[in-house]
């Protein structure tokens, strides 16, 4: 395999898994240590979404906004007005699911940099059910101007992904799961807002993943090689704005595209790279993520395996492709 | 300006007739925009401009500066005439008003033009943003500094009011003044028809705010309830302003229909005449 060593073995038994949120509450703790203008806010769902730590150290800092969605990224761009660096969190279905009108006016429109931290996304919340199991977020927050829009990979990418929001200075969205994944990225693996990265590198089919998704891609690049097909492997922990240049000179050489993502594929990353291709390299392209429909309750791998979310029908779609052209 | 000149009662009345021209002047220009609102404000804004707010137009950034917020964003009309008024820019800008590359925008653009504190338009949203800034102060540790948050009455109907309300409370936001436009219209009729909002004092006194009720078209009322506001320092404060929409100009006192409408040329010549002879008119009613 073309491994470029920038990430862990995703095939070995030991790997650690951790919630990326986690990663996140850690991150936002030693964003608050660098710099006291960064404060939080909390949508009665603190230790759930990992405030707490940062609650705990800074308490003059937090602000417990209640269950008032509306209020908390409102509440926000008042602090964000003022100089401060606001990280505001809640449930992505909630936020940025319920109050998308207030975070287009007083965020994007208003130009203020609000860090909106959305856990519990995707098929990973599991038993909860549809309702909390947020799969159109990463669609409402694409479509706002100004916007800047954040899926790790794993926790230490989430923890580096919070330092980097921290100094940002434009509105941002990070989406967050709730269930322990693999941590695949490392000290080594690079990060930056606005870039995506091969992880492994291929001539016959490109994989563009997103999120939790990216284990699973890398998983099925992986098992592919020993199949004889050779794929690349771009993670996308920004999806906007979305790494244009990486993703074309991909396509130029593989010629087949796939897009991975726990979420609606409509709107989602795949929207994205299916409009960026449309545009300036039409290549052949299959979306793998939800398809227009909500998710229900379940176990995580029950769900992945009813959605067609897991590194064996990643797989099946890549010996597809590979037949289509 | 830090306060470099102590306006008279008359001179701000004067002050306010200038506001209420330019606010039908703009608006006979453009063809296009909110009547009512605006002309109910302009006592109200020209309280706060001329009266009450430590600001300077030279410096829109200061970092001592009040704040002040329009939530209910349409009545940006009222907010502009007095902003040129205070030398913010050029009267003669005020014509550009909703115009292309204007940066009047028909609501109000913080991006666009220096002085605005935010975006506006879509309702509910000043007061939440009044109580982040207000937090922002008390972290900061920055007394005497005051936001004020202009909001409609029609926008109490909004669930974000009142989320914001709670929390104002909660935090007894002392440096957090709203001024209710209490003007009992919006678009689709009377408030108490559309959605009611009485026993409104009560309202707002449950939620843990001072309550202060005053005529909002009488000037030197409303800088008396903001200094009474600013001296209680345990609670956030709501001055229920009772305004007559249209104010100053008779066929559009309380007359429901002009709340989203401008004047056409007679009707804005009319208008004009009326506020030009009005001279002392709106203080002697208070007399």
């Amino acid at each position: 395999m073309n491994s470029l060593h920038i990430v862990e073995d995703v095939l070995a038994k030991d790997i650690m898994t951790e919630p990326n949120r986690k990663g996140f509450g850690k991150g936002l703790l030693d964003a608050g240590k660098a710099n006291d203008q960064v404060v939080a806010a909390c949508a009665d769902l603190t230790e759930s979404t990992q405030m707490h730590l940062f609650r705990e150290q800074f308490p003059e800092r937090f602000i417990e906004i209640g269950i008032a969605e509306q209020n908390l990224v409102t509440v926000g761009s008042g602090l964000a007005a003022m100089g401060k660096i606001p990280f505001v969190s809640s449930y992505a279905a909630f936020s940025p699911g319920r109050n998308w009108e207030q975070i287009r006016t007083t965020i994007c429109l208003n130009d203020q940099p609000v860090k909106i931290v959305g856990s519990h996304t995707g098929l990973y919340t599991g038993m909860d059910g549809a309702t909390h199991q947020m799969l159109e977020d990463i669609a409402l927050m694409r479509v706002l101007p100004n916007m800047v829009v954040l899926a790790p990979a794993d926790s230490l990418e989430a923890y580096r992904m919070t330092l980097a929001m921290a100094v940002d200075k434009r509105p941002n969205y990070i989406r967050l799961a709730r269930e322990a994944i693999p941590i695949i990225t490392t000290e080594k693996t690079p990060f930056e807002i606005g870039k995506a990265y091969i992880y492994t590198k291929g001539n016959d089919i490109t994989f563009v993943s997103t999120g939790t998704m990216t284990y699973q891609a890398m998983v099925a690049a992986e098992l592919l090689y020993k199949d004889g097909i050779d794929v690349e492997v771009i993670h996308c922990p920004t999806i906007k704005p979305l790494d244009a240049v990486t993703i074309l000179q991909s396509a130029r050489k593989t010629n087949r595209i796939i897009t991975i993502e726990e979420a609606q594929i409509s709107g989602g990353l795949g929207g994205a790279v299916a409009e960026l291709l449309s545009e300036e390299y039409p290549t052949l392209i299959k979306r793998i993520g939800l398809r227009d429909s909500f998710g229900e309750s379940g176990k995580p791998d029950q769900l992945l395996e009813h959605f067609g979310l897991t590194s064996k029908h990643i797989m099946l779609a890549a010996h597809k492709i590979m037949d289509n052209n | 300006m830090v306060k470099s000149k102590t306006y008279s009662i008359e001179e701000l009345e004067l002050k306010a007739d200038d506001i209420r021209q330019d606010i039908i002047r703009m608006l006979e220009h453009v063809g296009s925009g909110h009547s009512a609102g605006p002309l109910g404000l302009a006592d109200i804004f020209t309280a706060l401009y001329f009266g009450i707010l430590k600001h300077d137009f030279t410096k829109p950034n200061w970092d001592q500066r009040d704040i002040l917020l329009l939530s209910n964003g349409h009545c940006a009309p009222v907010l502009y005439a007095t902003m040129a008024n205070a030398g913010y820019f050029e009267k003669k800008e005020l014509l550009t008003l909703r115009q292309f590359g204007s940066r009047l925008q028909g609501h109000p653009e913080r991006t666009k033009l220096p002085g605005l504190e935010s975006t506006s338009g879509p309702l509910g949203c000043g007061l939440s943003q009044g109580c982040g800034m207000a937090l922002a102060m008390n972290m900061n540790k920055d007394t005497h500094r005051w936001v004020y948050v202009v909001t409609g009455d029609g926008e109490l109907d909004e669930g974000n009011i009142w989320e914001a309300a709670m929390l104002a409370g909660k935090y007894k936001l002392g440096n957090l003044i709203a001024i209710i436009d209490r003007n009992n219209i919006q678009i689709d009729g009377p408030t108490e028809a559309v959605m009611p909002l009485e026993d409104l004092s009560d309202k707002w006194e449950s939620f843990g705010w001072h309550v202060i009720e005053i005529d909002g078209n009488n000037i030197e009322a409303v800088i008396d309830a903001s200094a009474m506001a600013r001296a209680i320092t345990e609670k956030p404060t709501a001055i229920i302003a009772h305004t007559v929409p249209g104010k100053g100009v008779d066929f559009m006192e309380y007359d429901f229909t002009w709340h989203g409408k401008p004047p056409d040329h007679e009707q804005a010549k009319k208008a004009l005449n009326e506020l030009r002879t009005l001279k002392g008119k709106i203080r002697s009613e208070h007399e």
